[in-house]
């Protein structure tokens, strides 16, 4: 049917160009049934699936990627992979991501990207895709799946060890993707590991931070490559949290340019990277070429262009005796020039033409016409991870670079990763490492098959950094940060020697590449240049991450309202149904005020606090803090703790009490409740109940051991109703008829046993207003049928629920502190006005010894006092200070204290506000100034109790 | 009878999830399952693992407190769950809460044993299914394969950004059970639906 359906869809009426000039027929890992239509600097070409955007520009015969970030000179893809310094792209569509190296972008259709001045676009709109987070454990970690990495794997699996093998590829294979070599090997080693259960293979999967433990860090690339038909389900990308027993990286190698003048046109490449895009992506990026290196690498990639038809016009090594190899380009009929380099380059989008000369002169000898110049200057390892994890580099002088010394983790090195550039030797170092990783924790590692490898011809490679050229030809070290010799020379010419200075000074290295291709070489230039030894130089720290990663990959799903929790009571959604705004407490949302049609938060919170005034209100308590406090010694633990007595305390009832640190400043306060002789609820602030509980452990751990009590967190296990106002009574007498209400059968400061509502509950006579009130405690798995039950037996009397705003304003009119708004750690029980608080009876408790400090007995301490400005409907914005003179002297202008907390009064009919003020009680009728906007306006200091100071309406 | 009315009353912290979470487990097309398991019996003990009250209540529950930290226990329709040295979590069927906690009292006699009701201060949610595990490591940075957590062990760990106790159940395939402060049980369950999205 879908044939049948394919066929009868007409032809496009243009037809379609045949994708690529420079597509070789045949060949490559691409999915020729698969075209792909994408767009580049506006323009509509196409690739395969398989393709990377840079080897499908390259086949469409585009080699300029941009242009240079300071310079603004045109340049080219440069390379085959995630070092590319030059092709760094903006991705506009499906979702704009900036900067991202072509070659290793993914092909997909409907692809849009535009080449950049250096510097990219974040996206101005919100990324709709997922990201997420997974968490691994594992025996063995092998990074890479090259041929060290393959052979690694191999001879850990199938042996029960559970192995990660994580590769930033869409296929295995590592270079020898690039070589085409082996590949049946890699298939079938593919599906060996496919087949172990305990062998989980990542492709698209960059690990790029090491850290403590083997703790590694990867990101996997799970839907980019599919452009708009990306599964809306899946995370785009995924962070992998990885803690790995032992891990082998196997993470290859780069290979190096070279600086040499003009040695930045497009069509300038690396050698190792031209066939790479041959083998892997059927991509001929140019018709005749140059090859320039100091080392054997480049001569297999010659041989290899020139049978596909590239005209290698020269082979130019630097090399006095290249060796065998030459003897194997001049048998196929390429030049081979020996001792010299290439000293410059002409052309302006594209190369036209190199210039060659004996290696050390500067005059051209040789000129060549080619659009295309593969460069060799050897390889260098990469030893990122391996440097993060805490290992040592060392400078190998045979091959003229850094490589893996001793490490600080489980960890092993395989492969060119290693310096092992022999195929062989690299084969066999991983499989050695993976054997030995598994070994080391018990488990039969296996033989792995490994490809037969044919000996090749080596000749040591030659330590070249630097080419001298025609003056004034800038020769770059960092294409991507425009550095080039002269730069460096300038660095070390104001004397720095350090590579950190020079990175810094000259910001080679610094780009989004990391220097990947430039960081050994910079390090050879500024060796160069004050004839330093390059191994004395060492090379700069490597921090993670090893690629650039995006925040939204490690924001992951902590995102909107997952970023943080949300802490909700029973009684939530009667909150949310009835309008309530929300105040956060912590990760608490507790009701802030219950908005009606047309009210502000002004008027709804005068309304909230009338009612608990003069009828009846009501509210949700129930993140109080609460603390079950069991065991014979409960109540000398609790007398050490707070500052007041409470072993003294009766069954049945309540006391306040206020904590304070060893330094005497008031910590938390609550009410303790004995419900029997050895048995205590404590509550606590709703933001203090988790530190009140682990000071409590502390103390009972580390001081107090013999003491025989138990802390229990309860917070949860109680929903807590606060039932306030003059009618509270009728209201709950209704409710529970099997309680005594009367004042002198349920005094203040007194709990009882009661149904409610037909409900269990624990109804304790608590104010935190003034008013009568109640807080009715019961199961949380029953708060909505108390809170229901109390909202339709209040109602005759307009019962009203209330927020925590009008909970603090009616706190404030009665001077009542909140622990953490009034205080603030320099504030003690005596600043509050609270000496009554602290014990003169008990021998000791917490904060005692400090209250004979002479600063906490300094007269001029502040205290808590009330201020009420002049003009009674001046509102005070908390933080304000105070001065003594309504004129402002100089400065600096003495501040007798501050604002704590300010509201307006339904009851006072005004606005008021509480103070810390220096010697605050004694300054009770004074008058104060306060800046407020441009004006000093006058207030004066009153006792905090502004509302029923002589406490008649605590009994209703 | 009036055990029945109150029952029909007692609503769990997740009692308006519990759809979003059916629908959830339907749409994963068996790979996950996921519910609460409401209003179970859960107390809190805590004594002297040496003090002879440890035996006694052992025996008075029909098995051994763990003493190997990170362990659960089972007998019959309770579970035992370290929580630490002197402390472990009692969970039963729900409405047992009272019997338990007389149960643990009678049977610690004069020892100096605290017990306390703490069945609403968590509710529990079955993580099942073949992908449980993986839900799960999503926001868990412990080690959940079968070799290092299975049958019989336990945790107290953060789930996401919530602390939660971890409980592998008996059978490998039953899944875990998380037990989550009933406060942060809305975040969690938002948590754990949207994890679920990427196993539809």
């Amino acid at each position: 049917m879908a044939r049948g359906h394919e066929a009868a869809r007409p032809e496009p009426a243009t037809p379609r160009p045949r994708p690529g000039t420079r597509r070789s027929p045949t060949g490559g890992r691409i999915h020729r049934q698969e075209p792909l239509t994408f767009t580049f600097d506006g323009k509509q070409y196409q690739g395969y699936r398989g393709d990377t955007l840079a080897s499908a520009l390259l086949a469409n015969g585009v080699i300029q990627a941009g242009t240079s970030i300071k310079l603004g000179r045109p340049r080219g893809i440069f390379s085959a992979g995630v070092e590319e310094p030059n092709a760094v792209v903006q991705i506009e569509a499906p979702f704009p991501e900036p900067m991202l190296p072509a070659p290793a972008v993914e092909l997909y259709d409907g692809l849009v990207a535009s080449s950049l001045p250096g510097q990219g676009r974040l996206a101005t709109e919100p990324d709709p895709a997922r990201y997420d987070a997974l968490h691994a454990h594992c025996d063995l970690l092998v990074v890479g799946a090259g041929p060290a990495g393959l052979a690694a794997a191999a001879a850990a699996a199938d042996s029960g060890a559970r192995v990660i093998l994580a590769d930033d590829q869409p296929e295995a294979g590592g270079s020898l993707l690039g070589t085409g070599e082996h590949l049946d090997w890699v298939a079938e080693t593919r599906a060996r590991l496919d087949r172990d259960p305990e062998v989980r293979v990542l492709r698209r999967t960059t690990v790029f931070g090491y850290y403590d433990d083997n703790h590694l860090l990867a990101v996997e690339r799970r839907t980019n490559h599919l452009g708009a038909d990306a599964p809306q389900n899946v995370a785009r990308e995924r962070v992998w949290r990885i803690r790995a027993r032992r891990v082998v990286l196997a993470t290859g190698a780069h290979e190096r340019s070279l600086a040499f003048g003009d040695n930045d046109r497009p069509g300038v490449m690396l050698a190792s990277s031209a066939r790479t895009y041959l083998h892997r992506y059927a991509v001929v990026p140019g018709r005749h070429a140059v090859v320039f290196t100091t080392n054997d690498s480049a001569y297999p990639a010659a041989l290899d262009l020139a049978a596909a038809g590239v005209g290698i016009a020269a082979i130019v090594d630097t090399r006095p005796e290249p060796g065998e190899w030459a003897e194997r380009a001049r048998a196929a009929g390429i030049q081979v020039l020996a001792g010299h380099a290439v000293t410059g380059t002409e052309g302006n989008e594209r190369l036209t033409a190199v210039t060659v000369a004996p290696f050390g002169e500067s005059a051209g000898q040789h000129q060549f016409a080619v659009d295309l110049l593969l460069v060799s200057g050897g390889w260098n390892p990469v030893a990122h991870l391996f440097s993060q994890s805490g290992g040592t580099l060392r400078h190998d002088d045979t091959l003229g670079t850094f490589v893996p010394d001793s490490g600080r983790q489980a960890v092993e090195v395989a492969g060119s990763a290693n310096g092992a550039f022999d195929l062989a030797t690299a084969l066999a170092q991983g499989a050695a490492a993976g054997a030995r990783a598994v070994e080391a924790q018990g488990y039969t590692a296996r033989t792995p098959v490994l490809p037969a490898v044919t000996a090749r011809p080596y000749t040591p490679p030659m330590q070249v950094f630097t080419v001298p050229g025609a003056s004034g030809a800038p020769r770059f070290v960092d294409l991507q940060r425009d550095v080039t010799v002269d730069d460096l020379a300038r660095a070390t010419g104001a004397g720095l020697r350090s590579v950190e200075h020079t990175k810094r000074y000259t910001t080679a290295g610094t780009g989004g590449d990391q220097g990947r291709t430039a960081g050994v070489l910079a390090r050879g230039v500024v060796a160069e240049l004050p004839g330093v030894d390059v191994s004395a130089l060492g090379l700069p720290t490597f921090r993670p991450p090893y690629p650039p990663v995006s925040f939204a990959a490690l924001a992951g799903r902590h995102r909107g309202v997952l970023s943080d929790p949300i802490r909700t009571t029973a009684l939530h959604e009667w909150h949310v149904e009835h309008g309530a705004l929300f105040e956060n407490v912590g990760q608490w949302k507790r009701p802030w005020y219950y908005p009606r049609d047309g009210e502000d938060m002004q008027s709804a919170v005068l309304r909230e606090c009338r009612a608990a005034r003069e009828n009846v209100a009501f509210m949700d308590a129930s993140t109080l803090g609460k603390i079950d406090v069991q065991g014979p010694d409960a109540g000398v633990f609790l007398d050490r703790l707070y500052t007041n007595m409470m072993s003294t305390l009766k069954v049945g009832m309540i006391r306040y009490g206020v904590m304070c640190r060893l330094d005497g400043m008031v910590f938390d306060d609550g009410t303790v409740i004995r419900l029997a002789p050895d048995r205590f609820l404590v509550t606590t602030t709703t933001g203090n109940a988790a530190t009140v509980l682990d000071w409590m452990e502390e103390w009972l751990q580390t001081e107090w051991p013999e003491l025989k009590v138990h802390c229990t967190s309860v917070t949860e296990q109680w929903a807590t109703v606060a039932l306030v106002g003059p009618k509270s009574r009728e209201v709950l007498g209704s409710l529970a008829p099997g309680l005594a209400v009367a004042n002198d059968a349920f005094p203040f400061m007194a709990w009882r046993e009661a149904t409610v509502a037909g409900i269990e509950a624990r109804v304790c006579r608590i104010s935190f207003s003034g008013e009568l009130a109640y807080e009715i405690n019961v199961s949380p798995w029953e708060a909505v049928a108390l809170w229901e039950a109390l909202y339709e037996a209040g109602a005759p009397y307009g019962i009203t629920p209330y927020g925590t705003e009008t909970m603090h304003v009616l706190r404030a009119e009665k001077g009542y502190p909140i622990v953490g708004q009034d205080t603030d750690g320099t504030v003690t029980p005596q600043d509050l006005g609270m000496s009554w608080v602290v014990s003169k009876k008990k021998r000791d408790f917490i904060g005692k010894r400090s209250y004979a400090r002479a600063d906490t007995l300094r007269p001029d301490r502040k205290h808590l006092v009330a201020l009420l400005p002049e003009d009674p409907a001046l509102f005070l914005p908390e933080g304000t200070h105070l001065v003594a003179d309504s004129e402002l002297p100089a400065p600096p202008v003495p501040m007798l204290g501050h604002v704590t907390s300010s509201y307006r009064s339904a009851a006072l009919g005004r606005t008021f506000a509480l103070a810390l003020i220096k010697g605050g009680r004694e300054r009770i009728g004074e008058r104060l100034y306060a800046p407020v906007g441009d004006r000093l306006v006058p207030v004066t200091v009153a006792s905090p109790v502004l509302y029923d100071p002589e406490g008649a309406r605590r009994d209703g | 009878m009036a055990d029945t009315a109150r029952t029909a009353r007692q609503r769990s912290p997740l009692a308006h999830a519990a759809h979003r979470l059916a629908a959830a487990t339907r749409a994963s097309k068996g790979a996950i399952r996921l519910a609460e398991l409401p209003l179970l019996a859960q107390v809190n003990v805590r004594l002297d693992a040496k003090s002879p009250a440890a035996d006694a209540v052992g025996l008075a529950l029909g098995l051994q407190l763990p003493l190997e930290p990170n362990t659960v226990v089972h007998a019959g329709e309770v579970t035992v769950v370290w929580l630490g040295p002197d402390e472990w979590l009692v969970v039963g069927r729900p409405g047992t809460q009272r019997a338990l906690e007389e149960r643990i009292r009678a049977a610690a006699g004069d020892e100096h044993v605290s017990v306390t009701d703490v069945s609403a201060q968590r509710t529990t949610l079955l993580v099942g299914g073949p992908r449980a595990r993986d839900l799960l490591a999503h926001g868990c940075s412990l080690d959940l394969h079968p070799r290092a957590f299975g049958p019989g062990r336990s945790a107290q760990t953060m789930l996401a950004r919530a602390h939660v106790v971890l409980v592998a159940r008996e059978e490998p395939r039953a899944g875990f059970w998380v037990l989550v402060r009933s406060s942060f049980a809305g975040y969690l369950t938002d948590w754990l639906l949207d994890a679920a999205v990427e196993y539809r």
